[in-house]
């Protein structure tokens, strides 16, 4: 249940929001002249990575804005939130590390659950 | 391969079940491989079972992250049908169907298929109108499906609320009779047992960390357990296909999104059918345990957390509780989440790559495990020969840039 | 003892001066307020309630709290309030409470399904993966199995109870009332805390309200007391809130916890107020959590361990001192640590006769030692139960030496109605888990214990490791003034409570053993990890000697953990033994995942208030009352109701859209068609703006015009459409499909935001700002003009796709000549609220006229005369404009949305399916909506090919025949050709192909 903060109303629950898949892929301007590859490249293909996501995100129930976000997919953390328009900040993240393949949270794997022998304690975060 | 059955059960339990041999072996991996596939999940272990079965290729190892069946395999919630509106998708699916019929008797396991029938609801006349249409397509297809008006459906049934006063309220449905469910474990495992007893070596708690690439075709894989050559790779990872594809600098048209489900407590049959409705988004159907199975649609951002949020599972329950106010006092024993690949035509991808020796199974979105058995299959005639046999075709890349999509939305709309 | 056999003389928290009646089965018996089911059967001496799922073998009352894993019987007076699977030692008593054991047949005491023991040797773990393969199949053997497993029953009849859902923000959420966290919460309040204190039990005290109040004091105060002024103290603070019966049981992301708390189901249903709901979830944001969920106590693996009266001995300890029951008269205590001895002292004090106390150490505390010695209680040291006897309850208990000294083993067979196992105490790490913290095994507790956080909590007293009661209270303390501290405020130190000694004291030294020795070989030995699904240390050993050695795959194969308790009080013995089955360390091989929801949670309780008419919204125009009081039948259209039809006195429904449709060509149709998607655009860049979002050009369109649009997503296919008038050169009115509005607007806000923030446009939903009436028929210009003061409507004047504003009674009105029908027609917006008010003037000066209401499905019909297309019928997502021969809609210069798809080698296929009419040879026969179109006169053998599909289908009763329009594969080319439509009973039908436009095509016939 992701608590996001809208750059304009500030934190809301996710329920608030409408998730507009990944963001800063520009429509091309001169598709006229773009080889089918790569209108296909800006119509279905996706980083999707598991890692840090630029994302777009629209406050519906809210302002009714767009905005952009930067999540760690591995976590589901949020690492910035920034206006359209705006460069994408740079951020540091938690990420995914083998073995195990996972980050601490992880997914679907042993490892993540339990602290090896010897493993320190403390927050991750 | 030990049988299993009767007789044997019996003669190891008056011997204290000394006898049992291991179901798999937990071998070290090899420096080279005829062909690796990454993914031990149901569909990487029936490709590895159909390339050894039909293909006699049987220097091959199956490689798996954790352990096999872990990922979407053990969190999907085993709905089998083929009621899918085009020609394309009634091919594969209707080809699983028939390989669904009798894979227990094949690998010697009880997946525990139970062809209970599927109910798809209409709630209002445009969505009568396409499962109508779907019916139509499906008849000529040679896929059984039929229309039953809302009394027929309240009598196979009978737990469902028909009443007119609904919000939804269900003006009809869809019925596969051949539809049904099984035991997800139980066919993991099977394909396991039966790929093992044929030489497949299937390497558990083992990462691929990268794919080895010389002169634009592949040479090998790293994994957290060294590096094994090989010149035939395939990436059987939904979920995570975007991730491997990436150690490749490949990106493909799939998202992955959080799909949850959960059960309820066990109680006596109560749900004699699986039943699934779009409108409202929910489906569900009772487990041979006696536990609800009920599963909603996908949270819409991507995740790689195998979690979603309480109020997709709040919204589910809602929606349950609409179609079977019966069921309201009934208990959540137990949510998860699995990380589904999503295509933008909700059909999957079963494809080359610009990468030689690189290929993909992936993209089944939430509707993957009815498929296994013919994805393994399709997908190992793919690994073989290099070519995507008729059944594969309509579903390689090349289809994204052509435009020739196979829009499944809505026979795929809800998640199953 | 009193007249309820184990009714303690004294103490407990129960009100001994009223007496309440429960029945279980056929029986009825006594109990006191403040008893659960489990307190008020053990105090009757009922020990056994249940069978096991699979075996079907006896099971009693193990522990006193949710832990509790096969007490399970179903509650409720009748079968809409009834609820299966209920932990007897969870549910309340109340007056006149009923319940029933569930999973058993004919009676609980003789059972059938206990053949299954019986047979025990023959069904190991996964024996069902093993066998029913072959003939019959499965499908034969299925139903059997799925009659024997299953426990309760469902309600057969819907649920009468409410829930609601609320939402809490607070600063610390505060999981767990006993005295860790009551001490937090103490500590964050006095902070100045929002605070939020979730018990899972009536009551406030935890393990304090556990222990003997002659033994245990609290600043010098009996528990209980302390617990009182606490719980004053926190009450006393506006800002904090105590919730009792609320379990904390789903962990989400972003610090969401989710709390379930049982409002009324302690209430006999009979006494519960109107307003009050069964059951409330508390949806909690929480800036900070402290889990204080306390320690969960493992009971002991050896043979025959699942009789009825062998208990956990601090659950005994709970029922002593809570509810003032002692469960047995002759006891045994079996322990591997001090908690035990804590117990069995405990018992005897109480009266009770502790025959013996068996430690798996040898080494005991000597304060405990001269103490039972004192009492003149067999002290067994070093030994283990090698059995136990007793068919519904246990009676006899055999002991020998761990270590076999020589031959010397004969076991010692001790006579008792108790056995109290104390297998040491493991922290209830589940909120953790859920929370994605990292466990840590812990070697002096032989448990696993929170260790690296994820989120923002922390974990206090029992629950992070800590068991004496001193500690429990400094840990509660130190926790929730961490929270307070991180959650921004400034806690003070707060005073320690000062306990007694022997209140310092945990479980001290444990020594576990994975499976306790038996005299018996191993194979035969029945140790039972899982009491609810039977799952024995045999089942786990088959499981890894098979290969399942993960212990993700073990759980999987023998269902160990996965029955309603979700193995809480067995998965850490699962682990164990696992683990040493494998030679492993119990870190090294991990545990299982601990899931959301950490009990059971009801399903109504999570769907809130979102049933029945709360369950998604209806929208109606503001005609509804009148299309309802004039027999309009309804269809739900996105969230809209709308009339489809209107049905006169005994008129069937297909009688009545043909008369609609008759007369909106004949005389005048009137139709609600306010549900249509409204958007205002206005700015500078408008047209330009719409000339990017249509696929037709919008650049030269005149003030006072208006023009029919198509709009396309990306993919190049067919989203939405529409008229959209232009009011002025930077003020444009546009309308969309009443699907489609929210969608469009989206989509067009999101492009002007993200791709053209360039272009200076405004996008306002005006859809319930107008109410709309639309007009159709030869005739209707005169209406039109009756109704609107100083406007001709003459079709000559008033030229089509035009607007004109104008009054109507003095109201301003904006009148629309556009058609969705192919006839004279005309469109009235007027401010919502007087919708209502125009239709019935348009009734009213329309009676003249014979003015006739249709609904959407005559609207449907007299649009396909025409063959105008409706988005969602025509297309499917996969149709273009082309496909739709809409060429001319498309124009040839300037980019806009879906351009560039359109040129994709699959667009540009001369065999897409495209839009044409089709008409049957008997002009009788309605062909059904979504049949296929096949190229032979007879089906062929499956796959047929298949040339298209019907879209649309009516019977006209103005062209007097059946109309369809149909996608096709090379459809146009094919005009003038026959093809035939298949149908599930007949031959196929021979069909025509046609233009779409069937009015033209009779005109033409006809001159």
């Amino acid at each position: 249940m992701f608590l996001i903060r809208c750059p304009w109303c500030g934190e809301r629950d996710i329920a608030e929001f409408a998730h507009g898949g990944e963001a800063h892929i520009a429509r091309p301007e001169d598709s006229e002249e773009l080889p089918d590859s790569e209108w296909a490249g800006y119509l279905f293909l996706r980083t999707n990575p598991k890692g840090v996501i630029a994302e777009r995100w629209n406050h519906q129930a809210g302002c009714r804005r767009w905005f952009n976000m930067l999540r760690n997919t591995a976590t589901d953390d949020i690492l910035a939130v920034y206006k359209v328009g705006e460069p994408r900040p740079e951020v540091s993240a938690n990420l995914p590390a083998t073995p195990s393949g996972e980050a601490a949270i992880g997914s679907g794997n042993d490892a993540a659950k339990v602290m090896a022998p010897g493993e320190r304690g403390g927050p991750v975060a | 391969m030990q049988r299993y059955n009767v007789v044997s059960l019996i003669r190891e339990g008056l011997r204290g079940h000394a006898g049992w041999q291991p179901a798999w072996r937990f071998p070290e991996p090899k420096a080279s491989y005829d062909a690796v596939i990454i993914g031990g999940g149901g569909h990487g272990l029936a490709t590895a079972y159909y390339l050894a079965k039909e293909h006699g290729l049987r220097d091959i190892a199956v490689i798996e992250k954790g352990w096999i069946g872990g990922g979407n395999s053990g969190r999907n919630t085993t709905v089998i049908r083929s009621n899918y509106l085009n020609d394309e998708s009634a091919a594969i699916y209707q080809h699983a169907l028939d390989l669904w019929k009798t894979l227990g008797r094949e690998l010697d396991y009880n997946i525990m298929m139970s062809h209970r029938g599927v109910l798809n609801l209409a709630h209002d006349e445009g969505e009568a109108r396409q499962l109508k249409r779907r019916v139509e397509a499906n008849r000529l297809n040679g896929v059984d499906s039929e229309w039953l008006e809302p009394e027929d459906v309240k009598e196979f049934c009978p737990p469902i609320s028909i009443s007119p006063a609904a919000r939804y309220p269900v003006i009809g449905a869809t019925l596969q009779r051949s539809g049904g469910t099984n035991r997800h474990d139980a066919v993991v495992w099977g394909y396991a047992r039966a790929a093992d007893s044929m030489g497949v070596d299937i390497i558990q708690q083992c990462e691929v960390t990268n794919i080895v690439v010389e002169g634009g075709a592949v040479t090998g894989v790293e994994t957290t357990r060294g590096k094994i050559s090989t010149r035939r790779v395939g990436c059987v990872t939904a979920g995570h296909t975007s991730v491997i594809a990436a150690m490749l600098g490949l990106k493909l048209p799939i998202e992955s999104h959080p799909l949850q489900a959960l059960v309820s407590e066990p109680v006596k049959p109560i749900l004699p059918c699986v039943v699934m409705s779009n409108a409202v988004h929910v489906y569900v159907s009772q487990s041979d345990k006696g536990e609800l199975v009920i599963g909603a649609g996908i949270d819409p951002y991507v995740s790689y957390t195998q979690r979603g949020s309480l109020d997709i599972i709040e919204h589910q329950m809602a929606a349950l509780v609409e179609l079977f106010p019966v069921f309201a006092r009934l208990r959540m024993m137990r949510q998860w989440g699995g990380i589904v690949d999503v295509c933008p035509d909700a059909s999957p991808i079963i494809s080359d790559t610009p990468v030689g020796g690189f290929f993909i199974n992936g993209g089944w979105g939430t509707g993957g495990w009815k498929a296994t058995p013919a994805s393994g299959h399709a997908f190992a005639d793919l690994v073989a020969r290099g070519e995507p046999n008729a059944i594969a075709a309509p579903f390689t890349l090349e289809r994204f840039t052509t435009g020739a999509l196979v829009a499944e939305h809505g026979a795929a709309a809800v998640a199953h | 003892m009193s007249k309820h056999g184990y009714r303690l003389p004294r103490g407990g928290l129960i009100d001994r001066t009223r007496t309440l009646r429960f029945s279980f089965g056929r029986q009825t018996f006594d109990a006191h307020p403040g008893d659960t089911l489990a307190s008020a059967l053990l105090a009757n001496g009922e020990h056994m309630v249940a069978r096991s799922f699979k075996y079907h073998r006896p099971r009693g009352i193990l522990s006193a709290g949710s832990e509790e894993p096969a007490a399970l019987v179903e509650i409720g007076a009748d079968r809409a309030r009834s609820d299966p699977n209920t932990r007897v030692t969870e549910q309340e008593i109340f007056e006149g409470l009923k319940a029933r054991p569930q999973n058993c047949w004919p009676t609980l005491g003789f059972d059938i399904g206990a053949l299954n023991d019986v047979i025990a040797p023959f069904i190991p773990a996964g024996f069902y993966y093993k066998t029913f393969k072959g003939w019959p199949g499965w499908m034969a053997f299925e139903p059997l199995v799925r009659r024997a497993a299953g426990l309760g029953r469902a309600p057969a009849l819907p649920d009468p109870d409410r829930y609601e859902a609320v939402n809490r923000h607070c600063d610390v959420l505060v999981i767990g009332g006993g005295p860790a966290g009551m001490m937090a919460a103490l500590a964050a309040g006095r902070a100045g805390a929002r605070v939020m204190l979730c018990e899972e039990t009536a009551a406030l005290g935890g393990t304090l309200l556990s222990r003997d109040p002659e033994m245990l004091s609290v600043d010098g105060k009996a528990p209980a007391e302390w617990v009182a002024a606490i719980r004053a103290e926190l009450e006393s603070m506006p800002d904090v809130a105590i919730l009792t019966r609320a379990t904390a049981f789903g962990y989400y992301s972003h610090n969401f916890v989710g709390v379930w708390e049982r409002v009324s189901d302690h209430l006999s249903p009979a006494t519960v107020p109107q307003r009050m709901p069964r059951q409330r979830l508390w949806r909690v944001r929480a800036k900070e959590v402290v889990l204080a969920a306390g320690s969960i106590e493992r009971p002991l693996v050896f043979h025959e361990n699942d009789r009825p009266g062998i208990m956990l001995a601090g659950s005994v300890r709970t029922y002593m001192h809570r509810y003032g029951v002692l469960p047995g008269r002759r006891i045994v205590v079996a322990t591997n640590n001090d908690s035990g001895w804590d117990a069995a002292l405990d018992m005897a004090r109480a009266g009770g006769e502790v025959a013996a106390v068996i430690d798996l150490r040898s080494e005991m505390a000597p304060t405990h030692l001269t103490e039972a010695a004192r009492r003149g209680i067999a002290i067994y040291g070093n030994a283990t139960i090698v059995g136990t006897e007793g068919r519904n309850r246990i009676s006899r208990v055999a002991v020998r030496p761990l270590t076999r000294r020589g031959g010397s083993s004969r076991p010692v067979e001790i006579e008792c109605d108790l056995l109290a196992v104390a297998g040491g105490w493991a922290p209830n790490v589940a909120l953790f888990a859920q929370s994605r913290g990292k466990l840590r095994y812990d070697e002096q507790i032989e448990a696993f214990r929170p260790g690296r956080s994820w989120q923002h909590e922390r974990s206090a007293g029992a629950a992070n490791g800590f068991f004496g009661m001193a500690e429990c209270f400094a840990e509660g303390a130190r926790a929730g003034a961490d929270a307070a501290r991180a959650a921004g405020l400034d806690p003070k130190p707060l005073a320690i409570p000062t306990v007694p000694a022997s209140g310092q004291i945990g479980q001290g030294p444990i020594r576990v053993i994975p499976e306790l020795p038996s005299n018996r070989p191993k194979h035969k030995i029945r140790a039972f990890i899982d009491l609810q699904d039977d799952v024995t240390t045999k089942d786990l050993g088959l499981a890894v000697k098979e290969g399942y050695r993960s212990v993700e795959h073990a759980k999987r194969y023998t269902t160990s953990g996965m029955g309603t308790d979700q193995g809480k009080v067995a998965n850490l013995n699962a682990f164990g033994f696992l683990a040493s089955v494998r030679g492993e360390a119990i870190p090294a091989i991990g545990t299982t995942t601990f899931r959301q929801p950490y009990k059971p949670v009801t399903f109504a309780a999570l769907a809130g208030q979102h049933v029945g008419d709360l369950f998604a919204p209806r929208r109606t125009t503001a005609m509804h009352d009148w299309h309802r009081a004039h027999g309009a039948v309804f269809e739900p259209v996105g969230d809209w109701l709308r009339a489809r039809a209107y049905l006169k006195e005994g008129e069937s429904f297909h009688a009545a859209v043909q008369r609609e449709a008759r007369a909106a060509r004949a005389t005048i149709g009137v139709l609600d068609a306010s549900t249509l998607g409204k958007v205002d655009v206005r700015g500078p860049d408008a047209r330009e703006f719409l000339n990017r979002v249509y696929t037709n050009a919008w650049l030269k369109l005149a003030p006072g015009k208006a023009r029919y649009g198509l709009m396309l997503g990306e993919d190049g296919m067919v989203m939405d459409d529409g008229v959209t008038a232009c009011l002025a050169d930077d003020h444009f009115h546009m309308t969309t499909t009443t699907g489609g509005a929210a969608r469009v607007l989206g989509k067009l806000e999101d492009y002007l935001q993200t791709e053209w923030p360039d272009l200076k446009v405004y996008l306002t939903s005006v859809t319930e700002e107008w109410a709309v009436v639309s007009l159709c028929g030869p005739e209707c210009h005169k209406l039109v003009s009756d109704l609107c003061d100083g406007l001709d409507a003459d079709p000559e004047k008033f030229p089509f796709m035009t607007l004109r504003d104008a009054h109507v009674g003095g109201v301003p009105v904006r009148v629309f000549r556009i058609s969705f029908t192919g006839e004279l027609s005309y469109e009235i917006n007027i401010k919502a609220s007087y919708g209502l008010w125009l239709w019935q003037q348009v009734m009213e000066k329309g009676a003249q006229y014979g003015v006739t209401p249709y609904g959407t499905e005559a609207m449907h019909l007299l649009r396909a005369e025409k063959g105008f297309i409706i988005v969602g019928q025509e297309t499917d997502g996969t149709v273009n404009p082309l496909d739709l021969g809409l060429i001319g809609m498309v124009k040839m210069k300037g980019d806009f949305i879906g351009r560039r798809s359109l040129f994709r080698p699959d667009s540009m296929r001369d065999d897409r399916r495209e839009l044409v009419g089709l008409l049957t040879s008997d002009p009788n026969m309605v062909l059904m909506e979504g049949a296929q179109v096949i190229g032979g006169e007879a089906e062929s053998e499956p796959p047929v090919p298949m040339l298209g599909w019907v879209a649309s289908s009516y019977f006209s009763p103005n062209l007097g025949r059946s109309i369809a329009m149909a996608l096709v594969k090379g459809g146009r080319k094919r005009t003038g050709e026959q093809l035939w439509v298949s149908r599930r009973d007949g031959a196929p039908v021979a069909v025509m192909v046609t233009a779409t436009d069937f009015l033209a095509a009779r005109e033409k016939a006809d001159g």
